[in-house]
């Protein structure tokens, strides 16, 4: 993809992703997003658990931009706060899946036969339940809170990842370069590790990335349903499950934290897109 | 590429056993997997919090005398193969125990809960194909401009949380507007929102997809031929193009029907629907054991089998797979 001359594929590239300011737009709101949640006090310097009564359900306006809530609790510096909540859920939990996922699809990926099958039924058993039905089942055995809501999240996603990782190895396994390093006589392992791994895990950054905005989603689901981050942490699900009592007169106390779960998703589908496209080139 | 079906061909006898014989390695497939969720559930079971003998007897402080005959009676001081046997014939029979919250068998609670799951998933799943039928089948390959909104406003939403759609759908359309109920599962009004909440952003996956296939069966001789016989842009697009577009939509059905079960949960809640959704939450929150476990089981056993369901109608939509069975 060089700049010179847009070449046909350029033009099919670009009319694919929709301009490249799509994806500047979601890494800039990302990074904001990253430098909330190390420090929040530079967008909102209010302290999101103040409890001001007198204040309490303000229209979103000048003074507060996303309103208050029933304490008088600014919504938008508990927006901003929630972010270092929430972003660490997805990332922890995406982690988790990948630390799951990546050995048993490496190893079954490379193993093939009885082993490649035998994992594979295993996956295809994980399968079988919707992912948040996992998360639940796994909430219901060790409680609720933030480290099983990470756990049951990470564990929800993990088998679909798991057999994307396996589908990759094949097909860099199968891959000319690697029959090349075969025919010049080096030892299975150097292979392993110095073309198969590396090439093979390329593409799990775009599944990290697209995948955190999802973990996002579910553990944010969870929390709503009351089976994972407690009031009153600034968490967008929490937030959102705390402000569901006044739906019919206060929107806003919904509406934002809901609104961010929203940006950081597509935030990340956009961006988990344009890497797409960078590191596999248009196919 | 081959060009398309000839529109109504009979389908062959030997086509339909191959079909057929494909059906049975899915079924067997299935049921294999299915022996292992239950197994697995079963071992759940054994690890929920709680003493089962005294989640059985309920709230009130029971004698010793009680706790050994409840015991003796569920057979909890059995050996865990025998208690699994139990458990697995059980099953087999439709047994899946009583629940400890509202002492209740829980297949009846299921039988009684799973109608208005059903009727959900199916308003949604129709809800996301009118979605992705009338937006995308327009949109698509329409100028630079057309085509770049319709596929940004799939990308936005498929990035839609379900539970904050439905929230939002409840503010406007329930509160604000009172155009629908804000509560409830009798009769289609209080269905609309619901499967507007869960079809909505399905459809945006399955449209992003559907768009793909679409570009590129557009592109093929096929529809230019159709376009140069004077066949109007709505036939080329309804009778020619979709059906060679329809695979990768179909195929994420079956993923789809996965996310729908699972997306019942929280919106079942939301809109204080009955449903096994609620009830599994609620389940869970009470840590009602057999229900949780029953309740599971039906969730995977029907996700399995719409698995199959959509990798069979795969088949049958498109008959150049079937060649390959054969």
């Amino acid at each position: 993809m060089t700049a010179i001359a847009p070449t046909l594929d350029a033009r099919h590239a670009a009319r694919r992703t929709g301009a490249p300011w799509g994806a500047v737009l979601a890494g800039g709101f990302l990074a904001a997003l990253l430098l909330a949640s190390l420090f929040p006090w530079i967008f909102a310097p209010t302290d999101p658990l103040s409890i001001l009564p007198e204040d309490a359900f303000q229209a979103p306006g000048l003074t507060h931009w996303f309103g208050t809530d029933q304490s008088g609790r600014d919504i938008f510096a508990r927006v901003v706060h929630g972010s270092r909540q929430s972003l660490s859920i997805g990332l922890l939990a995406v982690g988790l899946a990948v630390a799951v996922a990546a050995p048993l699809g490496v190893v079954s990926g490379l193993a093939g036969g009885w082993v490649d099958r035998g994992i594979g039924w295993v996956i295809e058993i994980l399968l079988a339940f919707p992912g948040i039905i996992l998360a639940l089942l796994f909430v219901a055995i060790f409680g609720g809170g933030i480290g099983p809501l990470i756990v049951a999240t990470g564990l929800g996603v993990a088998p679909g990842y798991a057999r994307m990782i396996r589908g990759q190895v094949l097909a860099v396994r199968n891959s000319g370069y690697i029959e090349a390093a075969r025919a010049l006589g080096h030892r299975p392992w150097r292979i392993v590790r110095r073309q198969l791994l590396p090439n093979a895990a390329r593409p799990l950054v775009v599944v990290i990335t697209l995948g955190v905005g999802q973990a996002i989603v579910w553990a944010s689901a969870l929390s709503f349903l009351g089976l994972g981050a407690k009031p009153p942490a600034p968490e967008w699900g929490t937030m959102m499950a705390a402000g569901r009592d006044f739906i019919a007169n206060a929107w806003w106390l919904t509406f934002f934290p809901g609104l961010f779960i929203l940006l950081t998703t597509l935030s990340t589908t956009v961006l988990g897109r344009y890497l797409q496209q960078r590191l596999e080139g248009h196919r | 590429m081959s060009g398309p079906p000839a529109p109504g061909r009979r389908e062959t006898h030997a086509e339909w056993l191959a079909l057929l014989r494909l059906g049975g390695i899915r079924l067997a497939g299935g049921a294999f997997v299915l022996w292992a969720v239950a197994t697995l559930t079963f071992i759940a079971m054994r690890q929920m919090p709680g003493d089962p003998a005294l989640a059985i007897l309920g709230g009130i402080s029971p004698t010793p005398q009680a706790i050994a005959e409840v015991t003796r009676e569920y057979g909890l001081d059995q050996p865990l193969f025998v208690q699994y046997g139990r458990y697995l014939s059980d099953l087999l029979q439709g047994h899946l125990g009583i629940s400890y919250a509202q002492r209740l068998p829980v297949s009846q609670i299921i039988a009684e809960q799973s109608g208005a799951t059903l009727q959900l998933v199916a308003a949604s799943l129709f809800t996301t194909w009118v979605l992705v039928l009338l937006w995308t089948l327009t949109t698509t390959g329409r100028g630079r401009w057309i085509a770049g909104i319709g596929a940004t406003v799939e990308t936005i939403a498929a990035a839609v949380p379900p539970f904050w759609l439905a929230i939002v759908l409840l503010a406007t359309f329930a509160f604000g507007l009172r155009l629908f109920p804000a509560a409830g599962s009798d009769g289609v009004r209080t269905l609309v929102l619901p499967a507007l909440a869960l079809g909505l952003p399905l459809a945006g996956f399955v449209g992003q997809v559907t768009r793909e296939a679409l570009v590129v069966t557009l592109e093929q001789p096929f529809i230019l031929s159709a376009r140069m016989r004077g066949a109007s842009d709505w036939s080329v697009r309804w009778r020619h193009a979709l059906r060679h577009s329809l695979l990768p939509g179909v195929s994420l059905s079956g993923w789809a029907i996965g996310a729908l079960i699972g997306g019942t949960v929280v919106i079942e809640v939301i809109f204080s629907r009955k449903g096994l959704g609620r009830q599994l939450y609620q389940a869970v929150q009470s840590q009602d054991a057999p229900l949780v476990i029953g309740i599971t089981l039906v969730i995977a056993t029907s996700y399995v089998i719409a698995n199959i369901l959509v990798d069979l109608l795969y088949h049958i939509i498109d008959p150049r797979l079937r060649k390959d069975d054969q």
